[in-house]
């Protein structure tokens, strides 16, 4: 048995993929073959799911219902995939410099600032987003700070309405995501040769030229592993925006959550899920065909 | 327009040590390049000559001192205001450009226009032998055509001063020997003064036509290749460039240009004295290999016996290593003029080595 082993070169490699392949299998691919499945049928009055075939649940969802145009759920997925951009757009430009700044630190203080942007991972996703509740609501730490100064300044205040709300959500986002977008441009732009900055200045062009013309392109595989990594989960996320946007913000991952969990609805929530899943691999396909892929990700 | 092409005048450069204390890597080097010059700063690593080269380009400005180009004063001019261009010694060029874009980098910088561009990138990779190329990305192209597109891309800008940094440290030996040909070859072309680094003192010899020997942030001595191999003005100039004898001794009897030197083990000799000695002074004389002979020559005044220790035949000359009497071991270089140029002694043998007063020179440092 081993000496054959030994002598099957294919066998082998069947044997050091076979967990993950299971793993795959039974976590990715049969569950995602049901929810397909899923999404074609009906639900009865008790709900359980009939499976039948009917496009019922994509047409719904694109707007067409039995009773007319109705473009709630439309809007629920522009709403996220608006939110998704403006999230990685917002992470990118606070990441950038962040992620600048500590390439060309010191090579010692590095490692050092690059622990600290991950120390907040240490702590839980969830509580993370309540501590956001707290900085965030009216009575919150944002609101008194604000208050205290304009008491000092004698001027009226009203605390900000910033919880519940679609920007708490978005400050959420972009909080999450922050790190995840440091990395990959960091990774990327610490190996850049220092002397392509040099030769750069040698051709004539400034600070300002060299970073465009340099600097940017070559840290484009960086920004394009962070966008996958924050554009994704973030059009998807359900947590967040509840805790964050309450009932006020709901995103697709907050329909599917709730047509499974409340409405008992899964045909019409797998359906909702696909939909999502489509438009995330379309945009993603799109994105790294346009930019390249990022070979950050295995890095980041 | 000024009559150097590149100017230091008392430069010094000081950085800080990994320690916190101050390193000097350069120490009051004033050096004059005249322009269309081929000039070369050579030294081992660490001698300040790269660190000088940088000051020039901009990237390091002088702690002290001025540099001239063209008798303008560069003060603290950034790299990308100065009339000079750069090739590195890693290349540095841009991996997410085209061979064509890469050239082209500079003149758009500085605003030329299009088909002006697109007529100097053309003409420029001509120059440099490849034509074609344009389209290419770097990393597809070999070490030495990455080394010429580097060439092309600074050349292209028609630069005052080109400022080479070991352009050929990368390339193996057979296509360093081209490259040098074709640096020279290229640099006669344009007509453009070329400052070139380089720990290679035989690199410096076959392409420079003077050269700057720096050892520990000093620029020890300046000259042509001849200059510096037949009148070195040190003993770390004469050591470093080609081979050399050493013989320590001290100064019997001075003459007008030459002293008489006695040397341990009861031998003294004759040698020109570049600088003024005094009876009773300790120096060292240095003779190259190949001025010392071991075939009879009447004409040598100076005679030194001792036995053969090895012989190593290299084809081209028998190199003889030969222990005096006072102890010192010399080497002796003999020329094989014919294919059956026989050995002039074996190991072992006692022999009687001669120079001329002139091969050998007195250095006081």
């Amino acid at each position: 048995m081993i000496q054959h082993i030994r002598e099957n070169r294919r066998l082998q490699g069947f044997l050091l993929i076979l967990p993950a392949m299971f793993v795959m299998v039974t976590l990715l691919v049969i569950p995602l073959t049901l929810t397909v499945i899923t999404s074609f049928g009906q639900r009865d009055a008790d709900g359980n799911v009939i499976y039948t075939f009917t496009l019922e649940n994509y047409w719904r969802l694109l707007g067409f219902t039995e009773q007319g145009w109705d473009d709630l759920y439309l809007r629920i997925l522009l709403r996220s995939l608006w939110l998704a951009v403006q999230t990685t757009v917002i992470v990118i430009l606070m990441a950038y410099p962040l992620a600048y700044f500590i390439a060309r630190s010191p090579e010692k203080r590095r490692n050092f600032l690059l622990f600290l942007v991950l120390v907040p991972l240490w702590t839980n996703f969830v509580i993370r987003i309540y501590a956001w509740v707290m900085i965030l609501r009216s009575q919150g730490v944002f609101n008194s700070t604000l208050g205290a100064m304009a008491g000092l300044l004698n001027v009226p205040f009203q605390p900000l309405d910033l919880y519940p709300s679609q920007t708490a959500v978005l400050i959420g986002m972009v909080y999450e995501f922050l790190p995840f977008m440091i990395l990959p441009i960091y990774t990327s732009l610490e190996k850049i040769e220092p002397s392509l900055y040099e030769a750069a200045a040698d051709l004539y062009a400034n600070a300002f030229r060299t970073f465009w013309r340099v600097t940017v392109p070559l840290s484009m595989p960086g920004i394009v592993a962070g966008t996958i990594l924050t554009f994704i989960p973030v059009i998807g996320t359900f947590v967040v925006s509840d805790i964050l946007g309450g009932r006020q913000v709901i995103l697709v991952g907050n329909l599917v959550q709730r047509q499974f969990l409340d409405a008992r609805n899964p045909p019409f929530g797998a359906a909702a899920s696909i939909i999502l899943l489509v438009m995330t691999l379309v945009l993603t396909l799109y994105y790294t065909r346009r930019f390249g892929l990022g070979e950050e990700i295995a890095a980041g | 327009m000024a009559e150097y092409a590149v100017e230091l005048r008392n430069v010094w450069k000081r950085f800080p040590g990994p320690g916190g204390e101050v390193v000097t890597a350069v120490k009051n080097v004033s050096l004059q390049i005249y322009d269309g010059e081929f000039f070369a700063l050579l030294g081992p690593s660490g001698c300040g000559k790269t660190t000088s080269l940088r000051m020039i380009a901009g990237f390091e400005l002088p702690s002290e001192g001025e540099i001239f180009i063209h008798g303008r004063p560069m003060g603290k001019t950034p790299p990308y205001q100065r009339p000079v261009n750069t090739v590195f010694q890693s290349y540095a060029l841009f991996p997410h450009m085209t061979i064509g874009e890469n050239v082209a980098f500079g003149l758009q910088m500085k605003g030329v226009d299009k088909k002006e561009i697109a007529r100097r990138v053309a003409e420029a990779l001509e120059m440099v032998r490849l034509s074609g190329y344009e389209k290419r990305k770097p990393k597809q192209l070999s070490g030495g055509q990455q080394q010429r597109v580097a060439l092309a891309r600074a050349l292209v800008n028609r630069p005052e001063v080109l400022l080479l940094d070991e352009p050929l440290g990368a390339l193996d030996l057979k296509l360093r020997k081209e490259m040098q040909l074709e640096l020279k070859r290229l640099q006669r072309e344009v007509g453009i003064t070329f400052i070139f680094v380089t720990h290679d003192q035989e690199e410096a010899l076959t392409m420079s036509d003077r050269i700057a020997v720096m050892e520990g942030g000093v620029a020890l001595q300046v000259g042509t290749a001849n200059d510096i191999y037949e009148h070195p003005n040190c003993r770390f100039v004469a050591d470093f460039i080609g081979e050399t004898n050493f013989l320590d001794g001290t100064v019997a009897e001075v003459d007008t240009d030459k002293a008489r030197i006695d040397l341990p083990g009861g031998v003294s000799l004759w040698a020109h004295t570049p600088q003024r000695v005094a009876v009773g002074q300790a120096v060292t004389v240095t003779v190259r290999p190949e001025k010392m002979h071991i075939r009879p020559n009447a004409t040598d005044v100076n005679q030194v016996t001792g036995y053969v220790t090895d012989i190593v035949y290299i084809g081209t000359d028998t190199h003889y290593g030969v222990v005096l009497s006072g102890g010192q071991t010399i080497r002796v270089r003999e020329q094989n003029y014919s294919a059956e140029s026989r050995l002039l002694a074996r190991e072992g043998e006692a022999v009687c080595v001669r120079f001329s007063i002139e091969a050998a020179r007195v250095l006081t440092e």
